[in-house]
């Protein structure tokens, strides 16, 4: 039986892709994502306006350290913050950046307050110069205070491991009338609903092939030869299974290709001496292995934004990113491919799906519709029960991982998901198993419901 | 013995009664016709053998064992909905179906030659299916229902969508089939199809078996007392000097010669129509007529007699 099912698999999988579609597809999605990433550094580069950045450190710890570079000028303000706060209108600065003091610990907390969206490459410069700094400083008292151990050898990766720093930068947008909103972090933002409206895509995207496919097996009455040599259970399944792979090839060659095309094509738009750091990123991206330090230690170039975007793209944590999403991806697609299969077996044609059609794409719409809210608040509690109903939890969850979800809500999610995908499984099978011996016949959600309570 | 039988199966949809009690036996090396008009339950039947239904109640024995899923490799099936995928390779599609019927890939890819070779369509191996026609379709469709050797077939309308010529490649083929030893069950409407093969039938109407056995006892059985004459010499009609209970259903004028349809009384013998007849004729033919499948099947599922020409009106 087990043979049987690879056998369907590896038809279902062979046939589509050696289609024309799916080679067209893989080669113009990477290209598609590619210039998502290389054009906003290509158009980080051009624009060469003179920002300059107000500094309001409380600390202390950072006064004279943030140089100022080609596109950025910082100025030192010794006033108080609400008094900075109120000053930066008339300044005509682009943006306030307040550290506001700590008790004990080093900070870790900085505050940006402009007019406007902060650039990714402003942020992602104080961002650097900062954690630098701090690491710094730690590293100063590590080796002040550590009683070095005669029998062991300290080595630098070890200390660097030990000190490394992040910091939080919290953007606030002071509107026209001084009114503060908080905006949220456009990388987060960007990759999360990028990935959501990836996988909203791969679902309808390979869902409709899942139902095609029925069809077309329907339509061509190759099905019932078939189910005379298999349980229609395991031709079910050998399809949906069949697909996800198809879908998981494209995925995969897309990410190689992608990254592909960026070492290429990013050497275009950099420096000489960049370059080579960004292959270096890129490459370590691609194997999670390879230091992290590595890419660290070499400094930041002033005059190289595009490193500076890169860098923001590199704070997220792409095995987990990649992990969730394969996840998403797969669960959220065995799901619903499994409405779609149960569509395709209860209609004759394409054009007879409409009806049923509309259920499962109400929850994917809608989960797309809510996503500007996600990503404002991914924490609140609209958020939270969209990412947790199995229905719009791959689209709504994908876009709050890039902001950091609780271990719970994932768990939870994630363990819903597939008691979702088991259940509809279940529900589509019934509906499968006699849809497909139907013919010429119109069939409505009654009929539906009496093919669920029969017996074989 | 018999290789297949069912006992007692019933099969409920909803509001529907597919099948009530249906109990066939299918005796071994057999050609067994499967009758009844359009939704009669025939194909809820094959499909309830072929274990793609499952029954509400009965039991199913193959070879006196009762029916497994494994038993699938054992039968193969024909059904009267039935395609190819189109955009598929010939060789490659009957080496994917042959293979999901228990075949190795080498096996199968053996077997196949022989059969594309021995029709002839060895040449379409690479071919797409959509670019056959519709015949050769059928042929591919064929090879793959039998390659697997199976004792057992099924023909859900095998001759449905078959040009004459292929319907007796088909014809020829289930005879050489049951001369290999395999049984065949078949389900059609083509009433001289069933004469012309069958050996058994078991006629279902309105989800009950109503009629079963040796075709030819079938016939027999349902046969009434009725003889054709053929004559010669005056056109008058036999009923002039018939005796009262002698009917003349029929008479006609056919070439040189005339022809009568006669029933008899049940107690009244052949001679004494011949002996009647031939005091006024010249005999040229005589035959008892036996009814044929198709008016037996029409008799049986309306109730009512065949219509005028039938040799059997008046029961």
């Amino acid at each position: 039986m087990i043979h049987k099912i690879f056998l369907i698999i590896q038809r279902e999988y062979m046939t589509r892709v050696k289609k024309k579609s799916f080679v067209v597809m893989t080669i113009l999605g990477p290209l598609l994502m590619a210039a998502i990433v290389v054009v906003p550094m290509y158009v980080a580069t051009l624009s060469s306006e003179k920002k300059t950045v107000g500094v309001l450190d409380e600390t202390g710890l950072f006064r004279g350290k943030f140089r100022d570079s080609d596109n950025i000028q910082f100025h030192y303000l010794d006033s108080k913050a609400s008094a900075a706060k109120e000053n930066f209108k008339k300044s005509g600065d682009y943006a306030l950046l307040y550290i506001p003091s700590t008790e004990l610990s080093l900070p870790s907390n900085a505050i940006l307050y402009s007019d406007k969206e902060v650039s990714i490459n402003v942020k992602s410069y104080i961002r650097n110069v900062m954690s630098k700094c701090l690491e710094e400083v730690k590293l100063d008292a590590k080796l002040r205070d550590l009683p070095l151990p005669p029998d062991k050898k300290i080595t630098s990766d070890d200390i660097l491991k030990s000190i490394k720093s992040s910091v939080d930068i919290t953007t606030i947008k002071i509107g026209n009338k001084g009114k503060e909103e908080k905006s949220y972090p456009e990388v987060s933002s960007f990759l999360g609903f990028f990935s959501g409206i990836m996988i909203y895509f791969f679902i309808f995207m390979f869902g409709v092939q899942v139902m095609r496919g029925i069809i077309e097996e329907k339509s061509n009455r190759i099905v019932e030869v078939i189910i005379s040599s298999v349980k229609p259970f395991e031709l079910m399944m050998g399809k949906i299974i069949g697909v996800a792979l198809v879908g998981l090839t494209q995925f995969l060659l897309w990410v190689v290709l992608t990254f592909g095309i960026v070492t290429i094509a990013t050497p275009m738009f950099a420096t000489k001496d960049t370059s080579k750091q960004i292959t270096g990123q890129v490459f370590q991206n691609n194997y999670p292995g390879t230091q992290p330090g590595k890419t660290m230690d070499v400094p930041a170039q002033d005059n190289s934004q595009v490193n500076e975007v890169l860098d923001a793209i590199h704070s997220i944590d792409f095995p987990v990113m990649i992990g969730t999403f394969l996840f998403y991806f797969l669960f959220g697609y065995l799901l619903y491919s499994a409405l779609f299969a149960a569509v395709g077996a209860a209609v004759d044609s394409e054009s007879d799906n409409q009806q049923f059609m509309l259920p499962i794409t109400i929850p994917l719409i809608f989960a797309i519709i809510m996503s500007p809210y996600v990503m404002q608040n991914p924490t609140g509690p609209l958020s939270f029960w969209l990412s947790i109903i199995p229905f719009t939890s791959p689209i709504i969850m994908m876009i709050r991982v890039p902001f950091g979800v609780p271990f719970f809500d994932l768990f939870l999610s994630m363990v819903l998901l597939i008691l979702g995908f088991l259940g509809t499984t279940w529900l589509a099978a019934k509906i499968y198993r006699t849809g497909i011996l139907m013919y010429g016949k119109k069939v409505n959600y009654k009929e539906l419901g009496k093919w669920l309570r029969y017996k074989n | 013995m018999d290789i297949l039988t069912t006992n007692g199966i019933s099969k409920q949809f909803s509001n529907h009664r597919a099948l009530d009690k249906v109990s066939i036996h299918v005796p071994e090396n057999s050609i067994f016709g499967l009758l009844g008009p359009n939704g009669a339950g025939k194909t809820t039947l094959i499909r309830i053998i072929n274990n793609i239904l499952a029954p509400d109640e009965g039991e199913l024995f193959l070879d006196g064992k009762k029916l497994q899923p494994s038993d699938v490799y054992k039968i193969g099936y024909l059904p009267e909905e039935r395609g190819l995928y189109k955009k598929m390779n010939v060789g490659e599609q009957a080496l994917y179906l042959a293979q999901l019927k228990g075949l190795s890939r080498q096996e199968a890819l053996k077997r196949l030659k022989i059969w594309f070779e021995k029709f002839e369509i060895q040449g379409w191996w690479n071919r797409k299916v959509e670019e056959l026609s519709k015949g050769m379709q059928q042929k591919v469709q064929f090879v793959v229902t039998v390659i697997h050797e199976p004792h057992l077939l099924i023909f859900d309308e095998p001759f449905s969508g078959f040009d004459p010529i292929n319907v007796n490649l088909l014809k020829e083929e289930i005879l050489e089939l049951k001369r290999k030893g395999s049984t065949i069950i078949f389900s059609t409407h083509n009433m001289a199809s069933v004469e012309e093969l069958c050996d058994h039938i078991a006629l279902i109407d309105k989800s009950h078996k109503i009629l079963e056995g040796d075709i030819w006892q079938i016939r027999k059985t349902y046969k009434t007392h009725t003889f054709e004459v053929e004559y010669s010499g005056t056109d008058d009609n036999p009923s002039a000097f018939l005796p009262e209970n002698f009917k003349v259903l029929d008479y006609h004028h056919v070439n040189e010669h005339y022809s009568a349809k006669v029933q008899l009384p049940a107690e009244a013998r052949p001679n004494d129509l011949l002996s009647f007849m031939m005091d006024h004729y010249t005999i040229e033919g005589f035959r008892e007529i036996i009814p044929g499948m198709n008016e037996i099947f029409i008799r049986l599922v309306t109730g009512n007699d065949p219509d005028i020409s039938s040799t059997l009106t008046g029961i």
